[in-house]
């Protein structure tokens, strides 16, 4: 009686177990599934204008839904300019709040700076969008792209940068909105990567009289530099793809210009505006293919992501 | 691995079959569905809560743009399809659709110059498009200061606002600027989305909107509706019969009422610098698509019934939220045509006489 109680449990469980097994597998199956899928679509989907315009849809400006010609150039660089942007202005940032929260704050501070800053990344991206055209824009307009105009509109080779009517959309504002989006992710991980350096090691260093800096510089860094680039990697990808934000500020003109001060556009909002009034098989084919640029560059930034995070592990442990 | 293989394909299937179980439950009620043009979304939804206290029947409108509802009519995944643009006579045979006029609205330029009041700028179609051209760059420009003697413009630059998302509104726009200019005709073109050749473009109406009230010296384009609700400073524009009209219903209904709809296949017709001393030069129709061969009849008649119900009982819903109702004339044209060209898959009429609700 006894044994057989045990036996049918014992079963019981051996199925649970296979059960438990196939769902997992099926789940981890489905990633590759919807990867494979989106891939498939995206190239079934894009392939008239890729095959129409060949290699010159990556490199030409033209985006005319009437003469049905259209060339990515101007997204490409517009997503590629912003991003950059946002990098520039929000990783020296993000290393100095996740160096002062780690390091410097007092303890009480700690915990209201991190969550208001959690909180940060939980706002949508259209009260960004928002924020940027009704309250941003018009003092950049009035007043900083203005003072940026009058002092570096003359010096050779940067003036190219800061040409145009500053009118508060455009390239920069799309940058700047783009990088206060990222601030919190990246923010976040590079807080959490610092505090994994263990105290032994950075109590070492103060004890021998290094400053801050020295020590965040000499010992955290190297120590936390694979999660700290991940955590940039991560900021990248979202400033890449990112639609509603960007398309309130970024102005949405296919037009190629250098100024930070023109309007431009990236892919994602392209995608948004046009996506749904394309008639023509053109336009759509041409859409498709650029959501495939866009998936490409992303691929791209996170294969150079891992393989500069491999690269540095391998050299880890080696005199530098 | 073969039972792996085996074990996944079970799973997806199963996947399926609940998949199909939820979207069978979906499409049980009774209910007409619709999708496309964002233009006219405000007023079908209030003609179909309107139809459905009196009827019981809900017709189901998701506004997913032009593009989107031929698609969509296209795929036979919706009753009827709605469209901004109409379509073009050898486009409706090749699919088998027929289409008709539902309701008009008007688009008006709009401007942000200090000290300028709504109506007291005056353009010519030809000055609007030079200014959307580039060409034009300045407000004190002597072409604009030719037809406003009476107003101070200041030496500001021109910032040209357009529509950055394909749209009707664009369309009507640019289908109106091409008649007037060659050039513009040569270089920019006709269609929901163009390539513009100077200035920024706001997504949506309300991109718009927002984009011409915030920076000082812009001019731009909207439907009456939004320049209206937030109090813009529209311009008056000059008409094909040389007089400067304001933006309202009765120059919107003026332009309608010389149209040829009679002598247009198709009702492929666009509303854009009529004749008629009142004509508001910038107004358009928006259209409704259905199938000509109906394979669902009793379908088929709900719509019909639906949109003949708005011609007859909604044209006080669509002038409360300024849109122009279709005149008398064309709507008993759009149900003759409907007599003759919607038929059920032997051949039989849908529509008859008996149905027109009055």
């Amino acid at each position: 009686m006894q044994q057989e109680t045990t036996d049918s449990r014992l079963g019981r469980q051996h199925l649970a177990d296979r059960v438990f097994q196939t769902a997992t597998m099926a789940s981890a199956g489905l990633v590759f599934i919807v990867l494979v899928g989106i891939i498939v679509s995206l190239f079934v989907g894009g392939w008239q204008a890729l095959t129409t315009f060949g290699p010159k849809f990556l490199y030409t400006d033209a985006w005319n839904p009437v003469t049905e010609k259209f060339g990515a150039l101007v997204p490409i660089y517009g997503t590629l300019a912003s991003s950059l942007l946002a990098l520039i202005i929000a990783v020296p940032i993000s290393f100095g709040i996740a160096l002062f929260l780690t390091e410097i704050a007092p303890h009480s501070l700690r915990r209201p700076i991190g969550t208001a800053i959690e909180l940060l990344a939980a706002i949508p991206s259209i009260i960004y969008g928002m924020w940027g055209l009704f309250v941003f824009a018009p003092i950049l307009s009035s007043h900083v792209e203005p003072w940026l105009q009058s002092t570096f509109g003359n010096l050779p080779v940067f003036s190219i940068l800061f040409q145009g009517a500053p009118l508060g959309i455009g390239m920069l504002p799309a940058g700047i909105i783009l990088g206060i989006m990222i601030i919190p992710f990246i923010t976040a991980i590079m807080r959490d990567v610092f505090e994994t350096t263990p105290k032994f090691l950075k109590e070492s260093a103060y004890a021998v009289g290094s400053t801050h800096w020295e020590v965040v510089w000499n010992v955290v860094l190297p120590y936390t530099r694979v999660g700290a680039v991940g955590g940039i990697f991560l900021g990248l990808g979202r400033a890449l793809g990112e639609t509603m934000a960007v398309t309130f500020v970024i102005g949405n003109t296919h037009r190629l210009s250098l100024s930070l001060f023109e309007p431009g556009n990236s892919i994602a909002s392209t995608l948004a505006n046009e996506f749904t009034e394309a008639v023509g098989d053109m336009h759509t084919s041409s859409l498709i293919a650029l959501g495939l640029v866009l998936f490409l560059i992303t691929f791209i930034v996170l294969a150079l992501a891992k393989f500069l995070l491999l690269s540095l592990e391998s050299r880890e442990g080696t005199k530098t | 691995m073969h039972s792996f293989n085996k074990r996944i394909k079970r799973t997806v299937m199963a996947g399926a079959a609940a998949l199909s179980l939820i979207t069978g439950l979906a499409h049980a009620d009774t209910a007409i569905n619709g999708a496309g043009a964002t233009f006219p979304y405000p007023i079908y939804a209030k003609w179909a809560e309107a139809y459905k206290t009196k009827t019981g029947l809900s017709m189901n409108y998701q506004s997913i743009g032009s593009g989107g509802g031929i698609k969509q009519i296209t795929a036979k995944t919706v009753e009827f399809g709605a469209s901004d643009a109409p379509l073009s006579v050898e486009k409706l045979s090749e699919i088998g659709l027929m289409q008709f006029p539902m309701v008009m609205g008007g688009v008006v330029p709009v401007i942000n110059l200090k000290g300028v009041k709504p109506g007291e700028m005056k353009l010519t179609g030809s000055v609007l498009a030079d200014i959307y051209l580039g060409k034009i760059s300045t407000w004190n420009d002597a072409a604009i200061a030719k037809l406003n003697p009476q107003v101070k413009l200041p030496n500001e630059k021109i910032t040209v606002v357009s529509r950055s998302d394909g749209s009707g509104t664009t369309f009507i726009f640019t289908h109106y600027l091409s008649q007037v200019s060659t050039e513009f005709k040569d270089k920019v073109g006709n269609n929901t989305s163009v390539s513009w050749p100077a200035g920024v473009s706001g997504k949506g109406n309300e991109g718009v909107a927002s984009y011409v009230m915030r920076l000082n010296g812009s001019i731009g384009y909207v439907e009456y509706a939004y320049a209206l609700q937030n109090k813009m400073t529209y311009a008056q524009m000059q008409n094909k019969a040389g007089h400067f009209v304001k933006p309202d219903s009765e120059t919107f209904q003026a332009a309608a009422a010389g149209a040829d709809w009679k002598g247009t296949p198709g009702f492929n017709l666009m509303l854009t610098n009529q004749p008629g001393a009142k004509s508001w030069p910038i107004t358009g129709a928006t259209f409704i698509l259905v199938y000509k061969k109906q394979e669902k009849p009793e379908v088929a008649k709900e719509v019909l019934k639906f949109f003949d119900w708005s011609y007859h009982h909604g044209s006080q819903m669509a002038e409360s939220l300024d849109y122009v109702p279709m005149p008398a004339s064309v709507t008993k044209l759009v149900e003759e045509t409907w007599k003759n060209e919607v038929k059920d898959t032997k051949g039989n009429a849908i529509w008859t006489d008996a149905m027109v609700q009055k």
